[in-house]
């Protein structure tokens, strides 16, 4: 691909603030995490801990609410992990793309989540030696790394959120922004087949299984239609 | 509670780092690289799909789905990023402050 310098500075600015608008949206979830956690019982240095360590909104929202409703600390901990387990078909794709070793793999393994991912795919990968994809990534996930704790600790702290994020259409805004960012890789038929196929199954599985699993579910379609695909050109 | 705590951040750590522990060669295979180029995109519309139609465990038609509608008619339109995601949330809380869609 034909690239400048200063193609790759406009490219940088968009990146990085569309990397920034994502931290923000996502933000607005953290503080409902971090009130959620602190009136369900968690302490703040605990629901800061879910934030920094675990980093994964849909584990950390799915252990405490396990634990809200009553159910043992042993179910919310396996609760959590299923909905974690999608993250390590993300690294798998990202680990090539980022070319990471040693502590820098560390570091973006734990930044390896649903907005990092999509907006590094969203990239194209061959452009500027992959450095978008990179940049996309990196910037994504410190942007909602740094936001999203913060947020929590806001939260957590004053307890009363700012509001219900729904009113301001926040969730909508997160579906939107997910889809913005598949949209790209979702070109070729096996790509449109995939993608409908794993929103069908998730949907169909919804109200017969808890949550979580539905989407993990849509990896069939992926493995299924992929095994078969393998050969020819994506 | 600190168990739950520490188990669970523990745990989806290791999740991600599996993922990226796969040596190069094994997904160098045609069928598996086809695999793991498409497990993101089956993982991500379904999670998509969930965050639009589904409450818990209920499928629910609301505000969300008019803002996707809208939201995709701007991606047809190749509409940037934030101008998407702007859209929606404005379409979802639009119909919610009138009253229109819950």
């Amino acid at each position: 691909m034909e690239s400048t310098a200063a193609d790759w500075l406009t490219v940088r600015k968009e990146i990085i603030g569309n990397a920034l608008s994502i931290g923000v949206a996502v933000a607005m979830y953290g503080v409902s995490f971090g009130a959620l956690g602190t009136t369900t019982g968690l302490t703040i240095p605990q629901t800061m801990a879910l934030s920094l360590l675990m980093f994964t909104g849909a584990s950390q929202f799915t252990l405490v609410s396990t634990l809200a409703s009553g159910g043992t600390a042993l179910t919310a901990v396996i609760a959590s992990w299923l909905m974690g387990t999608r993250n390590a078909a993300y690294s798998m794709r990202m680990t090539p793309i980022l070319k990471t070793s040693g502590v820098g793999r560390l570091v973006a393994v734990q930044l390896t989540i649903d907005e990092s991912t999509a907006m590094g795919l969203a990239q194209d990968e061959t452009a500027y030696e992959g450095r978008a994809s990179r940049l996309a990534f990196w910037a994504t996930g410190l942007s909602v790394y740094v936001l999203w704790n913060s947020a929590t600790f806001i939260g957590a702290v004053s307890v009363s959120a700012i509001g219900d994020p729904k009113t301001f259409g926040l969730d909508a805004a997160i579906a939107a922004g997910l889809f913005a960012l598949v949209w790209p890789q979702i070109k070729s038929r096996i790509a449109i087949a995939v993608a409908l196929g794993g929103a069908l199954i998730a949907l169909t599985l919804t109200p017969f299984v808890s949550p979580g699993i539905p989407v993990l579910a849509a990896a069939l379609v992926a493995i299924i239609i992929g095994w078969t695909t393998g050969r020819r050109v994506l | 509670m600190w168990f739950a705590v520490l188990a669970g951040a523990a745990g989806c750590y290791a999740l991600k780092y599996v993922g990226s522990a796969i040596p190069g060669h094994v997904l160098e295979k045609p069928s598996v690289k086809q695999v793991v180029l498409l497990l993101p995109i089956a993982l991500l519309c379904a999670l998509v799909a969930v965050q639009t139609i589904a409450t818990n465990q209920t499928l629910v038609i609301d505000a969300r789905v008019p803002a996707l509608a809208v939201a995709t008619v701007a991606l047809r339109f190749r509409a940037p990023f934030i101008v998407v995601v702007l859209i929606a949330a404005a379409t979802a809380g639009g119909l919610r402050y009138f009253g229109l869609a819950s």
